[in-house]
């Protein structure tokens, strides 16, 4: 399974196009936040941009915390999401540690990288890559 | 799509707001047709722009957020440079906050009694008490505001003003994100004017997209986008940037040296923008929106101490602000032009004007029409450390001179004698020395801006000394760019946004117009903007063209002052017959 990986930060325009791109085509929405992958600067533009979004955790801690089985785990990472088991709780968000799950207050649902890559083209600079997890978990050992 | 734009309104008089919403999409576009409409429904256009209910309007437009490149907020005021109805654009994240916050413009109208901020987001609304921020630097200024409502790092605009605005500065500036101005034309002193230290806006809302549009939304879209980041139609911007410039208009004899004393130099490869990149560009950033990336952010690193000790300052360069800080003042070292960028930005002050006001100074020092006493500083074209104090007098109006020249370099000339090298064009020239359609056609634009109508386009055209030619030009190139204005797109997007493609792109999203209706609202909105000019005290035939313009030598040799003033008389006519059909339109 591919994982989404925000390799190259730093060369980061702070376009925003990565997670506009997420909104419109997989949240269908024009918004900052309702996009599996958010941009942030963090002190000012001067200090450069982080990307939040899901690192693909096995076992991952918002499918573990989800009472209903709305996020399964994902095989290599990640998490699938099914709309209609989802009680709305926001336990997800609370639960994942790097904060990458945006609990979206008017549709009440979570807002996570689904690791679908669609966003990947979008980026002007190759911030953002496709890795498959088998061979990252190789290239660790 | 909604027919209205919903207008957040907010009183600092009173600390009220209210939301309004006017039914006018079809006349008024967005952007710069917002702006004026708005401007004609709450402007006091027989007052004066210091009076406390001259409204701030800031307007986005109908495709801002959707589509790559609108990436604009339009500001439209009353001018403390001209006393006139205006517009200044900025980019930065301010258009996307402003849209996902659910707003298509601010009006801002009223004084608060002490320096407030004013916080806005989708669910909220925070006039925030702000009066520890009283003459703090637009960096301190930056970084306390980070602390105030509404926090959302990232996804929010932060507006603020400087120690030029709160003193009141005719060409104060609104520093936006940063790296990104309200440069031209006051909006600084407009908002100091209200005590207003700083805005800032949270993008924290979400728009759903329609279902039925999806399809044909995101073809367009993805078309676009290519067409910005394939076919290197804008590569340039991000590369060596609009710096690019330095070179190629040294070469055409037509880059302002000194004070336009020369068009040429042989010192121009040591503030290249080739230059610049190779020594000093540390990193491009980008407009909210925009894949180009055209920010160019150059390294200053300065040492402090005698031992190994240094500080490093990121400073934002572009071929404006290089002419201005750089060639206008004799200076030829990119750390030292750097510096002056930095010293401007600090204080809140408009590049180009400061350049120019400093430029003239230095003459008339030089000339003797000014005294060593009233300069305070010894202006000297070259003299990095004279210039450095230059600017904290025109911020802190230090005397009288300076009063005089914080309201203009012509304020000051008609005060102190030496109109005639004064290189203003209804206010302080852009870098372009290329000829009479440029003089006419910054002096005449609308915000007397090189962006109006890019007549140095012109210029380097073959038989460019034709009137009709030339009007024609001017005209279509304003219809165009009000257009552009209007959906809030970067001008730099001019390649990627043909009429046409605005068309397509306004339609995916739902909007019906056609090439036919398009191009009317666009002629109406134009003499709106204009009627509104002159309904705020514009006479063309006061704009003066100084005799240092006729003096210029290009490419093409000198300026040929008889095509010069047929073309600016018949220009004035055209003006005046724009005015009067809006005035005829609207019964008044």
């Amino acid at each position: 399974m591919k994982l989404l990986r925000a390799t190259r930060m730093e060369r980061c325009t702070g376009c925003y196009s990565c997670s506009l791109a997420c909104a419109r085509i997989v949240y269908k929405s024009l918004s900052w936040k309702r996009a599996g992958i958010r941009i942030r600067s963090s002190g000012g533009i001067s200090t450069g941009f982080e990307a939040t979004v899901c690192l693909g955790c096995d076992p991952a801690p918002c499918a573990q915390a989800c009472p209903t089985g709305a996020l399964r785990q994902r095989p290599g990472g990640g998490v699938f999401f099914k709309e209609k088991r989802c009680i709305h709780c926001g336990e997800c968000a609370r639960a994942c540690p790097v904060g990458a799950i945006y609990f979206d207050p008017v549709r009440q649902t979570p807002v996570l990288c689904l690791h679908c890559g669609k966003c990947v083209s979008y980026c002007p600079h190759e911030c953002l890559e496709m890795v498959d997890s088998s061979k990252e978990e190789k290239d660790a050992q | 799509m909604p027919n209205s734009f919903r207008v957040i309104v907010v009183d600092l008089s009173r600390k009220r707001s209210s939301l309004e919403y006017f039914d006018t999409r079809d006349q008024w576009l967005g952007g710069s047709g917002l702006a004026a409409g708005l401007f004609r429904h709450f402007g006091l256009l027989r007052e004066g722009p210091f009076h406390p209910d001259q409204p701030l309007i800031f307007a986005i437009g109908p495709l801002t957020g959707y589509f790559p490149l609108m990436s604009k907020t339009v500001l439209g005021f009353m001018s403390p440079y001209t006393c006139q109805f205006t517009e200044s654009h900025a980019g930065g994240r301010s258009a996307l906050a402003l849209k996902f916050a659910g707003y298509d413009a601010l009006v801002i109208k009223g004084r608060a009694e002490n320096p407030v901020c004013l916080g806005l987001g989708s669910q909220q609304i925070h006039i925030q008490d702000a009066h520890f921020l009283r003459g703090m630097d637009i960096y301190s200024t930056g970084r306390h505001l980070r602390s105030l409502k509404p926090r959302d790092p990232g996804h929010r605009s932060i507006l603020r003003i400087g120690p030029a605005g709160e003193n009141l500065v005719s060409y104060a500036c609104i520093n936006v994100d940063t790296y990104r101005h309200f440069g031209r034309m006051g909006g600084g002193a407009a908002m100091g004017a209200k005590n207003l230290k700083g805005i800032i806006l949270s993008g924290d809302g979400h728009l759903d997209l329609d279902p039925g549009m999806t399809k044909q939304y995101n073809r367009i879209y993805d078309e676009i986008y290519s067409t910005v980041v394939q076919s290197g139609a804008m590569r340039k911007y991000h590369d060596l940037g609009t710096a690019e410039n330095l070179i190629p208009l040294n070469e055409l004899k037509a880059l302002p040296w000194r004070n336009m004393q020369s068009t040429h130099d042989p010192d121009v490869e040591a503030v290249s923008g080739e230059r610049f990149a190779r020594d000093h560009l540390l990193r491009q950033v980008a407009c909210a929106g925009c894949p180009v990336g055209c920010i160019h952010i150059g390294l200053l690193r300065e040492r402090f101490g005698e031992e190994h000790e240094f500080l490093y300052r990121q400073v934002s360069y572009d071929y404006e602000p290089i002419f201005a800080m750089g060639t206008m003042l004799g200076i030829t070292s990119v750390p030292e032009v750097l510096t002056l960028l930095e010293d401007v930005d600090r204080l809140g002050l408009d590049v180009i004007s400061a350049g120019g006001a400093l430029a003239w100074a230095t003459e008339a020092l030089d000339k003797g029409i000014i005294t060593r006493e009233e300069a305070l500083a010894r202006l000297e074209f070259g003299d990095l450390q004279a210039y450095r104090e230059g600017l904290e007098h025109i911020a802190h109006q230090s005397n009288a001179f300076y009063r005089a020249l914080a309201q203009g370099t012509l304020v000051a000339a008609k005060e102190y004698g030496g109109e005639d090298f004064a290189c203003v064009l209804g206010q302080e020239m852009a870098g372009y020395a290329t000829g009479e359609n440029y003089f006419v056609g910054q002096a005449l634009g609308f915000r007397h801006s090189h962006l109006d109508t890019g007549a140095y386009g012109y210029d380097q055209q073959d038989n460019a000394r034709d009137v009709q030619g030339a009007i024609d030009f001017l005209q279509e190139q304003e219809s165009y760019r009000v257009l552009m204005s209007s959906m809030c797109g970067c001008l730099f997007g001019r390649k990627a946004y043909p009429r046409e493609t605005i068309l397509r792109a306004l339609n995916s999203l739902g909007y019906d117009y056609d090439q036919e209706s398009l191009r009317e609202t666009v002629e109406n909105i134009k003499c709106l903007r204009w009627a509104l000019k002159f309904e705020t005290g514009f006479q063309p035939e006061e704009v003066r063209i100084p005799s240092r313009f006729l003096e210029t030598e290009t490419w093409k040799g000198g300026i040929d002052a008889d095509y010069l003033h047929r073309l600016r008389s018949e220009y004035q006519k055209v003006l005046k017959r724009m005015a009067a059909s809006c005035r005829d339109e609207t019964g008044e």
